[in-house]
């Protein structure tokens, strides 16, 4: 633990309080994302992957969305009680974030170099023309011809949008990067491009990078640590081999012995039994216990805390002593 | 683009004949003879008979529509007044620029409060702002007209002596009638614009647009109202039409000597020329506003807009 995290989270809980009930999307969640690394975070649909990446630009829709407590600190300062025009400074500037469906997340009339062009004129301080200059520049550096400046988002693929995407995330040169399932809605040639696109400019541009993905191939391919979320919570956070060669936590085991093995028959698929807790009504405990193969008494009382395995590598489950209890 | 134009006043040419067509058949169906009700009981029947020869009534129903259709292309002749023996061209003519100019305004005092008002509802939904104005909206779009014109004579012609009851020369004049159409109309602009807004807002380009760091006021006045902009629009446009035909009321109120008014009268006495001039003109004004809205359509949707390349 020598290394300052560049993002830290600590016990952040994140609500929707709605009609139906409070939907507790994040319960406890920490979260460690280190200088020049990519954090792949992996977890189920709805286990509160891209509200994790909403709260730490604090973009939760409020209402219905609310940050309970907790903390997001960026370089020691705590995004969650920061001033508005203070965090609007680093949003797009120092922090910024790729979004899941690249159809709907460009302004359908404005020009794509115009949407890359207001992230630059808002965070430097340069004239129009340099900044069109630099949006043209960044069109370039994604692969997509200067030429297509003026261009509307409709005039292009769901592949290029996502260029264009990652073109406005870059372009203000950010040192984190968020990337909440950037590939998820691209057909699975184009997800090879933009992934390959991402990696090649992450060390381009030195950024750490925040993979959001329920995709264990794509953490394989692009991630250094891998953090795993099951209801609003991340269990596990280790390196990635570590994580791939030695799972602990049951949940992290029971994903992994869900691929099929390429190199073995398999009869019959193995799911973990049950489903995700729903998050109006979580289970006690631990929220992994009624699905646990090894719950004990103590899984139903008491959420397990923080147990550091080794360097980098921490998990959140009884069947491991806690801290305190080792040192 | 210029092509569309053209192809669009093209089309122009049967939508006027059609509205042409069904007035005529309407107003050729309805009981009553024009003659009689124009000269009077005591007209004898050689004056009649006079009378119908003038105006062609003897001639049959595809005749008289023929002749019609001919006088109105060529001569640009919509016949003569049974009243008064004028053309009815000029009369309409001369009464259209304030039918027109009393639209316009009404639509330029219902833009100016409603867009405003429905971007702040929306933006600020379920505020105290936002329950107010959509009361207000209501009432707004219930309250009937003429009543509200009276109400507003009562009060501020009558009781305050702040302006003037009647007429459409002054600017004075001009308010009080100008809100009273306009108020239904800000009423349904407001509750269109909150709406549209409130869609757009949720949309994942505005959140795009504030992970960039953009400034709240700049997101909506920059991202979200171009985009919303399609159905306020469309509802601006299909009011400025019903504002054109339904001045009527407040023309009557007012003392406003509008096509609204003119036409009322001529019902009331069968001038049935009277009567179909004015609809050909409310057709044809109402028929190049909506052009004007779909040419603003491509101005405001670059989708749209490369479709019509």
């Amino acid at each position: 633990m020598t290394k300052k995290p560049l993002l830290e989270i600590k016990n952040l809980h994140v609500h929707y309080i709605t009609n139906e009930g409070t939907v507790q999307a994040i319960n406890d969640l920490n979260l460690e994302l280190y200088p020049g690394e990519t954090l792949g975070l992996v977890g189920e649909t709805g286990a509160g992957k891209t509200t994790t990446a909403l709260a730490m630009m604090r973009l939760v829709p409020n209402p219905p969305g609310k940050i309970v407590s907790g903390e997001v600190l960026y370089k020691g300062k705590n995004l969650v009680e920061m001033k508005e025009a203070d965090l609007r400074k680093i949003r797009g500037n120092q922090i910024s974030m790729i979004f899941q469906d690249p159809m709907t997340s460009l302004n359908p009339i404005m020009t794509v170099g115009d949407q890359i062009r207001e992230g630059i004129m808002l965070h430097q301080k340069v004239d129009k023309a340099t900044a069109t200059k630099r949006a043209m520049d960044m069109l370039e550096v994604v692969g997509i011809p200067m030429e297509r400046y003026d261009e509307y988002p409709h005039q292009f693929s769901g592949g290029m949008k996502q260029r264009v995407v990652i073109a406005i995330s870059l372009s203000c040169n950010p040192e984190i990067l968020i990337a909440d399932e950037p590939t998820t809605a691209l057909d699975v040639t184009i997800q090879a491009q933009v992934l390959q696109l991402m990696e090649n400019l992450k060390v381009e541009f030195d950024t750490s990078m925040l993979m959001i993905t329920h995709d264990l191939g794509v953490v394989a391919k692009v991630c250094d640590h891998v953090a795993i979320m099951y209801a609003g919570t991340v269990i596990e956070h280790a390196q990635k081999h570590k994580l791939y060669r030695t799972p602990k936590h049951p949940y992290t085991i029971g994903l992994f012995e869900s691929i099929p093995n390429v190199h073995e028959t398999t009869e019959r698929l193995k799911p973990i039994i049950g489903l995700m807790p729903d998050p109006t009504d979580l289970p006690t405990g631990c929220t992994f216990h009624p699905r646990c193969p090894h719950a004990m008494d103590i899984c139903k009382v008491e959420f397990p805390e923080v147990t550091h395995l080794s360097d980098e590598h921490w998990v959140r489950c009884h069947l491991y002593p806690a801290d305190k209890e080792v040192e | 683009m210029l092509r569309y134009i053209a192809r669009r006043l093209l089309l122009l040419i049967p939508v006027i004949l059609g509205v042409t067509l069904i007035t005529f058949t309407m107003l050729y169906f309805t009981p009553g003879d024009p003659a009689r009700l124009t000269l009077g009981e005591q007209a004898g029947a050689e004056q009649l008979e006079q009378f119908r020869e003038i105006h062609g009534l003897n001639d049959g129903y595809v005749v008289r529509f023929v002749n019609y259709i001919k006088n109105a292309v060529f001569h640009q002749d919509l016949g003569l007044s049974y009243r008064n023996r004028q053309p009815v061209f000029a009369e309409v003519a001369s009464r259209f620029p304030t039918t027109l100019k009393l639209a316009g305004l009404g639509v330029l005092v219902a833009i100016s409060i409603g867009i405003p008002v429905g971007i702040i509802s929306a933006t600020k939904q379920y505020s105290l702002f936002d329950s107010v104005s959509m009361i207000f909206a209501l009432i707004g779009v219930s309250m009937p007209n003429f009543w509200q014109g009276m109400l507003m004579i009562l009060f501020f012609s009558v009781y305050l002596k702040w302006l003037p009851s009647s007429g459409f020369n002054t600017f004075q004049q001009m308010i009080l009638p100008a809100l009273t159409i306009g108020t239904s109309t800000a009423a349904v602009i407001t509750r269109m614009t909150r709406s549209s807004m409130l869609e757009v807002i949720r949309q994942d380009y505005i959140r795009t647009a504030r992970a960039k760091g953009q400034k709240e006021s700049k997101i909506i006045t920059r991202h979200a109202l171009g985009n919303a902009m399609i159905p306020i629009v469309t509802v601006i446009g299909l009011q400025f039409g019903y504002l054109l035909g339904g001045a009527v009321l407040t023309e009557s109120i007012f003392g406003i000597p509008g096509v609204g008014r003119l036409m009322v009268d001529a019902i009331k006495q069968k001038d049935y020329p009277v009567v179909q001039g004015g609809v050909l003109f409310i057709a044809v004004t109402f028929s190049v506003v909506n052009l004007f809205i779909d040419i603003l359509y491509a101005y405001l949707d670059p989708r749209i807009r490369s479709q019509y390349k």
